[in-house]
């Protein structure tokens, strides 16, 4: 308050040496809450930082863009209907992803849907050869009726559930149906420990109860069937 | 032969004895007047200019950047007593980077970062370009001593005590160095896209993509997409070659600036010694300088 009543008084004594009043900058009015100055530094540093985020966030969207990006759903068609049989599976290989020649591939194993098994009939059943731990290739060994994989030693049953090593999770399945009399492959999804079918999950990610929200669906991904 | 300039500067030079350091200031030497020196020729006069023009040319460098000075700092730091050959490993760090960095310029020159084309530049580098066996094998092995020595670089300095104060900044730009570089090892991996780096690569996404919450969508920024795609490779490629080597170049800068500001540490088994407490008068007069001040 005190230093209120000096600005305004005018200098008849009063002020001493050391009392003195710094001068008021151009411009000042009473009650102001901004300098001029400040406000120009304010809105110089604003202006600035919206060009700045004008150049990167499209460029980070542009990075980022794919995780939201759900591609065409592409169906194959792997062999007519005769080819496959409930007791064991055939190995077919498609085309997953476009554009990249051979690396695109990936291979299924079909077979026709057993009643023994608590399956509905007339379907056909696709286990995808990619181990639920990190992603290597599985093969299915006839003889011993699973699924083996070289990397860590992951082994599945013959529906594709966990028998031992560290997989976390089902192999995982493709989509099917008949067209034609031709069995064609669709897009992927993950089964949980009960071989229920949830959205497609990478490998290494657990399925069902709480781990659906620890290891969320992806927007890229097809719902499951 | 001309006498080469003191590169010594003068504040860390050690002074003359008295009597040897040359005519007292203001007085000419004796025999100037006896006999003077001959005026020099014109060949001469411009033999002795060619002789100055490097100093001329650093000295207007200089002037412009006052780059003197923080050489001067820079180079003439001391260093504390017991330094050894592990304070040289940060050293040897940078200069694999520095060699990762010229051999992939010009592998780049020839690799194509494309899936369907991206195995056969590699066999083309390694089988037809010449020495581009070579320039392959030094990036490739270069990376792995990278990642060795950065290792042992980081061991040195927890086993010496240097990331304490005031160097734990140091630490922690080091500690995201270390990640960077081990960054550069796994989009690197995958460039050859060969079956080795593609299952590698397939793995290491995975890995990635097992982090509770954010994993699976870390996974899809690296592949660009639920699967290894056609952008995987071009999008590792970016990251490898441009992201990452800007962050290390200018990461390293700063690492360095505080290490020159800091100083480095003395290894632990060396003592810390206490000034002498140097007698009042005895110095003073710079007589008697073998004693007290050269006891560091």
């Amino acid at each position: 308050m005190a230093d209120d009543a000096d600005k305004t008084t005018p200098a008849n004594g009063a002020t001493t040496q050391q009392e003195r009043v710094k001068p008021e900058p151009p411009g000042y009015f009473e009650g102001e809450s901004m300098t001029r100055r400040k406000a120009f530094a304010v809105a110089a540093q604003g202006l600035g930082g919206l060009a700045g985020a004008a150049i990167v966030l499209p460029a980070v969207g542009f990075a980022v863009a794919p995780i939201f990006h759900r591609g065409k759903e592409r169906w194959e068609a792997v062999g007519p209907v005769s080819d496959f049989v409930e007791e064991t599976y055939r190995q077919v290989v498609f085309t997953e992803t476009e554009g990249i020649g051979d690396a695109g591939k990936t291979t299924a194993y079909v077979r026709k849907s057993s009643p023994e098994l608590g399956e509905k009939p007339g379907e056909f059943i696709a286990v995808s050869n990619r181990c639920a731990h990190l992603g290597c290739p599985v093969r299915f060994v006839e003889a011993a009726g699973n699924f083996i994989c070289p990397c860590h030693g992951g082994v599945y049953d013959f529906v594709g559930k966990v028998l031992g090593g560290p997989p976390v999770r089902p192999l995982d399945r493709f989509q099917t149906r008949v067209r034609n009399g031709q069995v064609e492959i669709g897009p992927r999804y993950s089964v949980t420990s009960q071989l229920k079918p949830v959205r497609a999950r990478d490998p290494g990610e657990f399925t069902g109860g709480i781990w659906e929200y620890l290891y969320p669906p992806r927007p890229s991904t097809f719902p499951a069937p | 032969m001309p006498k080469l300039p003191n590169l010594v500067p003068a504040p860390l030079r050690k002074p003359a004895k008295p009597g040897q350091a040359g005519p007292r200031k203001g007085q000419a030497p004796a025999d100037l007047k006896t006999s003077p020196p001959e005026r020099p020729s014109d060949v001469q006069r411009l033999v002795a200019q060619a002789k100055e023009a490097p100093i001329d040319v650093a000295a207007w460098l200089d002037q412009r950047t006052g780059a003197s000075g923080f050489l001067t700092g820079m180079l003439f730091r001391k260093v504390p007593k017991g330094t050894n050959w592990f304070y040289t490993l940060g050293s040897a760090t940078m200069f694999a980077f520095i060699v990762q960095a010229v051999t992939g310029v010009f592998l780049a020159m020839f690799y194509t970062p494309s899936a369907t084309q991206a195995y056969a530049s590699i066999a083309h580098i390694n089988n037809e370009v010449p020495l581009g066996a070579f320039v392959h094998g030094m990036h490739k092995w270069g990376a792995s001593v990278m990642v060795i020595l950065i290792f042992l670089h980081m061991g040195r300095t927890f086993f010496f005590g240097a990331y304490k104060y005031p160097r734990e900044l140091n630490w922690v730009i080091g500690v995201v160095l270390l990640i960077l570089t081990m960054t550069m090892a796994f989009t690197g991996y995958l460039l050859p896209f060969d079956q080795r780096s593609f299952w590698a690569s397939i793995v290491g996404i995975n890995i990635n993509g097992t982090g509770p919450v954010l994993g699976p969508y870390l996974s899809d920024f690296l592949r660009a997409g639920p699967e290894l795609g056609a952008t995987t490779l071009a999008r590792f490629y970016a990251i490898h070659m441009l992201l990452i080597p800007g962050a290390i170049i200018a990461l390293i800068g700063a690492h360095l600036y505080l290490v020159v500001k800091l100083g480095t540490t003395a290894p632990p088994w060396v003592r810390a010694q206490r000034p002498k407490v140097a007698a009042p008068t005895a110095q003073l007069d710079g007589a008697d300088r073998g004693n007290g001040a050269s006891a560091r």
